[in-house]
């Protein structure tokens, strides 16, 4: 079985060489290649789940070593698969969730001239993915790290005719490469410290390092993390980031890319663990990001945007769950997996949304949508509950471990980590109602909406219907994208209560990531109990404020932190300022350095070298009666020199 | 008078020929010139055969003479043929091997 | 005579020898290099040679003593003449300095190496001299003759090699293989026509009949002499005899008393200087 595991990635990177290289020929059938393609990689995951459940739990573990990559001295790296629990969960949720979304691009791009393109990075971005998770040492896993933020790249600039799309694709790839260059340093410390990278003897000499290393490597990782998913104080890439076509947003944005970083957290489990000040940071990151990106997803109008500042809020409920160490590990990859079913479906429902409304994107043109896309609105309406934590939905199980978890991290931490996640699960339930109720609820704004806002032009693909600014007609999308929304919301549904059932998801990744019970110093009950009074809460005001009124169609000034989160809470201005204007500072007068002294240095060199010749070129007359001149003179030297020689 | 004064002067002739090699821009001239401290030489190497009491010196200023004779040839067939292609004989004039 | 030479000073007849002969060779030498004319300066080199030879044979080398007259003085002097009148007199012949500094750096080179040559010379121990009476004991030629063909036999076959390839080489030098056809007169012609260059004859030299030697130039319309009316030789030579200033001044006075017979005023009385005088 262990040969099937190269198998996972070669059929995406099948597709997307076939499908890129293939050119125009491909042009009608390309979209159903990466397609297949995609349900094959997802049906090989499936065969080897069964065969890892078959095994016994300490059995579970597969690795596949394809050939010696390098081998210089001691510096060694393999092409070598590891197939674990956590690998597996991964390799479910990324074939699975990524080829529900290559089916609904089907539909989504239909219209799309560049289609066969956009299918050849989707399977790209798979083979990228599956290498990351499947990689067996940090070297490869770097591979791929790079590979899905190329994939990233191309599909966010994938309308690259739109200079905001092009744009934010450039923005995406230069935040991810701070954090690259984090998890570069990070491996090139690991191979300083322990000789290796791969991660069996990295992970289990974890502990017989100094301290300072460790903390070292772990921030290094922890930047990597920020980077890739979206994590203060590198999250700004990922609001722009929703310039790409939706599904690019709900697979690569949501479900799966961006929770990369997690999964870097989770597999360097041990470094963490034996870091408490890495650890730490981890945990105030997460916690930060939680409320930042709850903040901007409440100001949004953009459907797209709103739902990415969630996407960044949910990421931080992972990485701080992540950075609770043991107790909080396997909370992190069930909230992340389940988040991949509900947040996949809300984008999806998004896409729907826009592509039922002449591509508008503007919450307040929305309005009184449920008549028209009924399927849509239940699949996004089970999203939307599963996100909230509606008891006994998946969010309800995976958000209320996390916050147990982050008060039985104990002492003033847990309290105010605790707090910070119920405030969260508050701002979370108020902001998606917020979007549930301006998208299917209140008046059909849309109607008196002649004109998309001029910030927003009309570019998504639907070439038939540019350029007709006239009232759009709800209509609800073809099959082909429904029945993945319809899959995913079953997900969302069904997911939390399955892995909850006496505790199967713990005990699936425990042997992996190892886990332990805190002390929690409030009852598991009174946390649930406040979760749900804070989603009260939440829904609450969300409902009075936009559920009972009618909303604006164009958006009030609002207060200085609504006006500041509809900026991502200044985050760019933040970047400009001290980034930008920094550089560019520092980039002038180092080329002013560079100007005097270096180049001063060598052309002054140059020109004394060439003011020397210039003058010793004076002795070349070509006057053969000056060389001869100089040979005799050469000759009463020697002579001189015989008699002084001879006189000593 | 001691013998050594033969060395002195062709010390002194050789200096005079060097000097006029130096001075003269006529190729001839300074063929000339080329001659007289090659006699000097001569003197020098007959005077030493003197010293030493053999004919190696006189053998050695032998050979210098023939190899002259042969200078003297090749040398004055290339001034010739350096006046046909310039039409000048003036050693200045061939210095077209520079900047 | 073997007994003296062998001794440490010579006689008084052979020191009364040096000192007249070798006066008249260093002034043959200086000679030699000072003298304007190439001609001059072969006979000069010819004289010191000469000298050179008595000197050979007053040191006991009788052979190269004969050889000196014959084939330096004799055969290589002669070529150098031949040489020197195919070149003819050359602009280089002027004793006149065109590289700067050349001539001072000469003379201290030359005062430089001739101090040291002496000192060398008066620092070694010359004191013993053995005289060439025991070596030339079976006569001078003899002595060479048995040191060439055995000691020396090898250096001798190869300087007769050098001889020859000297001899070829100096043939290959001056000869000149003629690679095209002669140009007739008429091409000639044509090709001077064609070029622009001079199309006339040239003109005669003389002025006004008076002088028609061929080193006078003859006059322009305006007085000035013409060097084209000269032949190159004498112009490079700068042997040409300008007598421009003559025939003004002859037709001013011819002007002057034109006037004065006519009763009218004089007009510029200018004076004609030759054209290099003015212009210097």
């Amino acid at each position: 079985m262990e040969n099937l595991i190269a198998l996972l990635i070669a059929a995406p990177l099948l597709g997307a060489a076939v499908l890129l290289v293939g050119g125009r020929r491909l042009d009608r059938v390309g979209h159903w290649i990466g397609t297949l393609l995609s349900f094959v990689s997802f049906v090989i995951g499936l065969a080897l789940f069964a065969d890892l459940l078959g095994k016994s739990t300490e059995h579970r573990t597969m690795t596949q070593h394809l050939w010696t990559w390098i081998s210089v001295g001691s510096f060694h790296a393999d092409v070598t698969f590891r197939l674990d629990q956590l690998s597996m969960t991964f390799v479910l949720l990324i074939t699975g969730v990524g080829s529900l979304i290559h089916l609904y691009s089907v539909g989504y791009m239909e219209h799309d001239e560049r289609r066969r393109r956009f299918f050849g990075y989707l399977n790209l971005f798979l083979a990228a993915m599956l290498l990351l998770v499947l990689a067996d040492n940090y070297l490869l896993l770097y591979v791929g790290w790079e590979g899905v933020g190329l994939a990233s790249y191309l599909l966010i600039g994938f309308w690259q005719h739109k200079p905001s799309a092009a744009t934010a694709a450039k923005k995406a790839f230069l935040v991810n490469r701070v954090g690259d260059m984090g998890l570069s340093i990070a491996i090139m410390l690991m191979f300083a410290t322990f000789g290796t990278f791969a991660f069996g003897p990295v992970l289990s000499h974890a502990g017989d390092t100094s301290q300072g290393k460790l903390t070292a490597i772990g921030l290094m990782l922890l930047l990597a993390a920020c980077g890739k998913s979206a994590q203060v104080p590198l999250q700004s890439w990922l609001g722009d980031a929703m310039e790409g076509p939706t599904p690019v947003s709900a697979l690569i944005h949501a479900a799966t890319m961006v929770t990369a970083g997690v999964y870097l957290i989770v597999r360097s489990g041990a470094i963490f663990n034996a870091a408490p000040d890495a650890q730490l940071a981890v945990t105030v990151v997460g916690a930060v990001t939680l409320l930042f990106g709850a903040i901007v997803g409440c100001a949004k109008d953009d459907i797209k945007k709103a739902l990415a500042g969630s996407t960044m809020s949910q990421i931080g409920y992972m990485v701080l769950a992540a950075g609770l160490g043991p107790i909080g590990y396997v909370f992190a990859i069930m909230h992340l997996v389940t988040h991949g079913f509900f947040k996949a479906g809300l984008f999806l429902g998004a896409g729907s949304v826009m592509h039922g409304m002449n591509d508008e994107v503007d919450m307040r043109r929305y309005g009184g949508l449920r008549k028209y896309m009924p399927i849509t609105f239940i699949t996004f309406g089970l999203g939307y509950l599963a996100i909230i934590g509606f008891p006994f939905l998946s969010g309800f199980y995976s958000k209320d471990k996390i916050i147990e978890a982050a008060f039985a991290k104990g002492g003033t931490e847990g309290w105010i980590l605790g707090g910070v996640a119920l405030l969260g699960a508050a701002i979370t339930a108020f902001y998606m109602t917020r979007v549930m109720l301006m998208t299917f609820f209140g008046e059909e704004r849309w109607r008196n909406a002649p004109t998309p806002s001029p910030a927003e032009p009309s570019v998504e693909p639907a070439a038939e219907t540019r350029g007709e600014h006239t009232e759009p007609h709800p209509h609800e999308s073809p099959k082909v994208m429904t029945i993945p929304m319809i899959v995913l919301a079953v997900g969302s549904v069904a997911c939390g209560f399955f892995f909850n059932l006496g505790d199967r998801f713990l005990h699936w990744l425990e042997p992996v990531t190892g886990h332990s019970e805190g002390h929690s110093p409030v009852s598991t009950w009174t946390v649930t109990g406040a979760t749900l009074v804070c989603l009260v809460i939440g829904v609450g005001i969300a409902w009075a404020q936009y559920g009972r009124k009618p909303v604006p169609a164009v958006a009030p000034r609002g207060s200085l932190l609504t006006r500041a989160a509809r900026r991502d809470l200044l985050q760019d201005d933040f970047n400009h300022v001290v980034l930008v204007r920094g550089g560019e500072h520092l980039t002038r007068s180092l080329v002013y350095v560079d100007h005097t002294l270096v180049d001063g240095v060598v052309n002054g060199t140059a020109a004394g070298f060439g003011g020397l010749s210039g003058r010793l070129r004076r002795i070349q007359n070509g006057f053969a009666r000056s060389y001869a001149v100089s040979m005799f003179g050469g000759a009463a030297l020697l002579v001189a020199a015989t008699l002084l020689m001879r006189a000593v | 008078m001691n013998p050594v004064n033969y060395l002195y002067l062709a010390a002194l002739l050789f200096t005079i020929g060097a000097t006029g090699v130096l001075i003269r821009r006529n190729a001839i001239v300074v063929f000339m010139c080329i001659e007289l401290m090659l006699n000097a030489c001569n003197l020098a190497f007959v005077t030493f055969s003197r010293m030493h009491g053999n004919l190696d010196g006189q053998i050695i200023a032998f050979f210098t003479m023939v190899v002259a004779a042969a200078e003297v040839v090749v040398g004055l067939a290339i001034i010739v043929s350096l006046f046909r292609t310039r039409h000048s004989a003036s050693v200045d004039d061939a210095s077209l091997m520079k900047l | 005579m073997t007994t003296q030479l062998a001794a440490y000073t010579t006689s008084t007849g052979e020191a009364f020898q040096f000192w007249v002969l070798g006066t008249v060779a260093v002034i043959g030498a200086l000679c030699t290099v000072f003298m304007k004319k190439a001609v001059h300066s072969a006979l000069c080199l010819a004289g010191t040679m000469i000298v050179l030879a008595v000197f050979y044979l007053a040191n006991g080398a009788y052979f190269l003593g004969v050889v000196q007259i014959v084939v330096y003085t004799g055969a290589i002097m002669m070529l150098f003449l031949f040489v020197v009148m195919l070149v003819g007199v050359t602009a280089a012949d002027s004793l006149k300095e065109t590289i700067k500094g050349q001539r001072w750096l000469a003379l201290l080179c030359g005062v430089g190496f001739g101090v040291l040559l002496f000192a060398g010379l008066g620092n070694a121990s010359l004191k013993e001299f053995a005289g060439t009476g025991q070596a030339n004991a079976n006569g001078n030629v003899e002595g060479l003759a048995s040191l060439i063909f055995t000691k020396y036999v090898f250096a001798f076959e190869i300087t007769g090699a050098l001889l020859i390839t000297a001899a070829v080489g100096a043939m290959v030098l001056t000869h000149r293989e003629r690679t095209e056809r002669a140009k007739t007169q008429r091409e000639l012609a044509e090709q001077r026509v064609r070029e622009g260059k001079y199309v006339p004859p040239l003109p005669a030299p003389g002025v006004y009949a008076r002088h028609n030697a061929v080193d006078i130039a003859g006059l322009l319309p305006d007085g000035t002499p013409s060097e084209l009316t000269v032949s190159k030789t004498l112009r490079e030579r700068g042997q040409i005899r300008d007598v421009s200033a003559e025939a003004l001044n002859d037709l001013r006075a011819l002007e002057q008393r034109a006037q004065e017979r006519l009763e009218r005023a004089a007009i510029e009385p200018a004076t004609f200087k030759r054209p290099e005088e003015a212009s210097k």
